[in-house]
């Protein structure tokens, strides 16, 4: 792991607007993850973890604070440079999958390539990368026909085809049983072992949150 | 990429791609429809006028050439047979009825001359005051054969004695003087057709003509067909606007509701997408190629529909109205319904690029 973090927060604050109710989800957070590390981010509801996800995965932008992401420094993007730094920076695996429903495995990962204008055929060193997540074979079916497990494969080979700074789990086993469950998250280890992918895994379970190199735990906006 | 997204989306709910289809289908087809029903009307007036065989014809001073009700008198044929030169034949006949439905008084002796005679294809020319020919079209379409009755014509019953083949006069021809009689235009005629011994000297006996009969209207052939336009009609280019309007609408109406319903529906895929990085412009553009899509298939489809439309007026509906196709108008309507589309595509665009892409992820 190399010494400078790929995302560096200082005093990282973020409030919501609710009506005329302000809402403080963050309120001053201090956190380093290293390059190639796997981190798991844990707390009760209303901690501000998925706030914490948002900001860093640049779909929301921060209040205040500092927040830079492999080099780029968050604060003060505007929509498009926060939604042009998402294409190639951050890749995200959701509780309920998202794929679209109306194409392919295959399709879904390529849409992927193709809003980051990366065309052309796909890197042959990814066929090994869909090896290792189990999909060969399952490519040329739509959603419809996967299980959960596979789907939740199809989105982590979806959310990392661009090779992005980091991987952003948001619950990826929330939705699955306890063999699937078991299954991503080894799968998740592994691209941090193999590919040095770092990740930040947001996380209930505290089983699955021992897959990281380390558990922040996160408490009324703030890190405990 | 893109297209197969698109693609995919509407094969994804089929009923509602469909019936997108089939209403754009309907708008274009039904300005087709009047586009063509309006053309082929005024064509057939025009290749039926041009039948005739005749260089020139006149008409009552403050005629028009939809408005066929103004009669002179019958005496200025002799007039001009006797005191025009380089006038071969000219004869003069009665129009009655009105632009869709209407009968022709002939003298066929004095036709005959001029036009060389009507070309039977069963029976023959009128041997008694209450007799009628009709065209081989209107033969069929009312399933008449030569030695029956027909009723109904200017309230009367007639004897059918000739079929001639169409393209021509009226698709009725009664003898003109039992005609002027029972229409009280005794004496009268709607038009005259002159024939000339040398059509070359066309615009010359025209000239000498409009000297000798002034106020009337004097005009070559071709120039008369030309004046069967669209544009001939009162109100009718206005009617022609009024449906593209009505099809914008429905084109604008029926996107939109099946845009703002997909819209909502791919919400949380919307976010996904914009989570991947997808630009506003990006989801965007997917909706405006589905529009595009449903429009175009639409267009198609409504081209087709109006060769049915076409089938139905022309060959089973037993009326005189005959839809061409206008070729030119593909491409208007096709556009028509292409901008109604996107027009209604705006609204439901607008909104899936403002999304928010953390509530659309959340949207259930």
């Amino acid at each position: 792991m190399s010494d400078s973090p790929i995302i560096s927060i200082r005093d990282l604050r973020k409030v919501y607007h609710a009506g005329e109710v302000e809402v403080h989800a963050l309120r001053g957070v201090n956190l380093d993850v290293q390059r190639g590390e796997f981190v798991s981010i844990v707390g009760p509801s209303g901690s501000g973890k998925s706030t914490l996800f948002h900001i860093v995965g640049g779909l929301t932008p921060p209040t205040a604070g500092s927040i830079k992401l492999a080099g780029h420094d968050l604060l003060g993007l505007t929509d498009a440079e926060r939604t042009e730094l998402r294409k190639t920076t951050v890749g995200f695996v959701f509780q309920k999958y998202n794929l679209l429903p109306t194409l392919t495995a295959r399709d879904n990962i390529e849409i992927a390539r193709h809003i980051a204008h990366q065309n052309g055929p796909l890197d042959p060193k990814f066929a090994e990368v869909l090896k290792l997540l189990g999909l060969t074979g399952r490519l040329e079916h739509k959603p419809r026909a996967l299980s959960g497990g596979e789907q939740q494969r199809v989105a982590i080979a979806r959310a990392i085809v661009n090779h992005p700074a980091i991987l952003l789990a948001d619950e990826p086993t929330g939705n699955l049983d306890t063999e699937n469950s078991t299954a991503v998250l080894g799968l998740l280890r592994d691209l941090n072992q193999r590919l040095g992918q770092t990740i930040l895994m947001i996380t209930h379970n505290p089983e699955a949150a021992a897959y990281g190199h380390r558990t922040v735990r996160m408490r009324d906006g703030r890190i405990e | 990429m893109i297209n197969k997204l698109v693609v995919e989306n509407l094969k994804h709910r089929p009923l509602r791609t469909l019936l997108s289809i089939v209403a754009i289908s309907i708008q274009v087809t039904m300005v087709l429809t009047l586009v063509g029903i309006s053309t082929g009307m005024m064509d057939e007036q025009a290749r039926r006028a041009r039948g005739v065989g005749a260089d020139i014809i006149i008409r009552a001073p403050s005629s028009s050439v939809i408005n066929t009700s103004l009669n002179m008198p019958a005496g200025v044929v002799g007039f001009i047979a006797k005191n025009v030169p380089h006038v071969a034949a000219a004869t003069g006949v009665l129009h009655h009825g009105d632009l869709l439905s209407y009968v022709t008084g002939v003298d066929l002796a004095e036709f005959d001359k001029l036009n060389g005679g009507f070309r039977f294809v069963a029976g023959g020319p009128f041997q008694g005051p209450d007799d009628v020919l009709v065209d081989s079209y209107y033969a069929a379409q009312h399933k008449y054969h030569v030695g029956e009755t027909v009723n109904g014509i200017v309230n009367r019953s007639w004897r059918l004695v000739g079929i001639y083949e169409p393209g021509m006069l009226a698709r009725l021809v009664l003898p003109l003087k039992t005609l002027q009689e029972i229409t009280a235009n005794t004496g009268k005629v709607t038009f005259i057709y002159v024939k000339l011994d040398d059509p070359a000297r066309t615009d010359e006996v025209i000239a000498e003509l409009k000297q000798k009969l002034k106020d009337y209207h004097i005009s070559s052939m071709q120039e008369y067909t030309e004046l069967f336009s669209v544009n001939s009609i009162p109100m009718l280019q206005e009617f022609i606007y009024v449906v593209i309007a009505v099809g914008v609408l429905v084109g604008f109406l029926v996107v939109f509701l099946s845009m703002y319903t997909a819209v909502l529906e791919r919400t949380r895929e919307i976010g996904v997408l914009k989570a991947l990085g997808a630009s506003p412009g990006y989801v965007v553009n997917i909706l405006l190629r589905e529009t595009v899509l449903l429009a175009v298939a639409g267009s198609l489809l409504g081209i087709a529909l109006s060769y049915a439309t076409r089938f139905a007026i022309n060959d089973v509906i037993h009326g005189s109205l005959i839809q061409a196709i206008v070729y030119i108008w593909w491409l208007i309507a096709s556009a028509i319904a292409i901008v109604g589309a996107m027009l209604g595509a705006i609204y439901p665009g607008l909104k899936a690029a403002r999304q928010d892409a953390i509530e659309a992820l959340a949207y259930e």
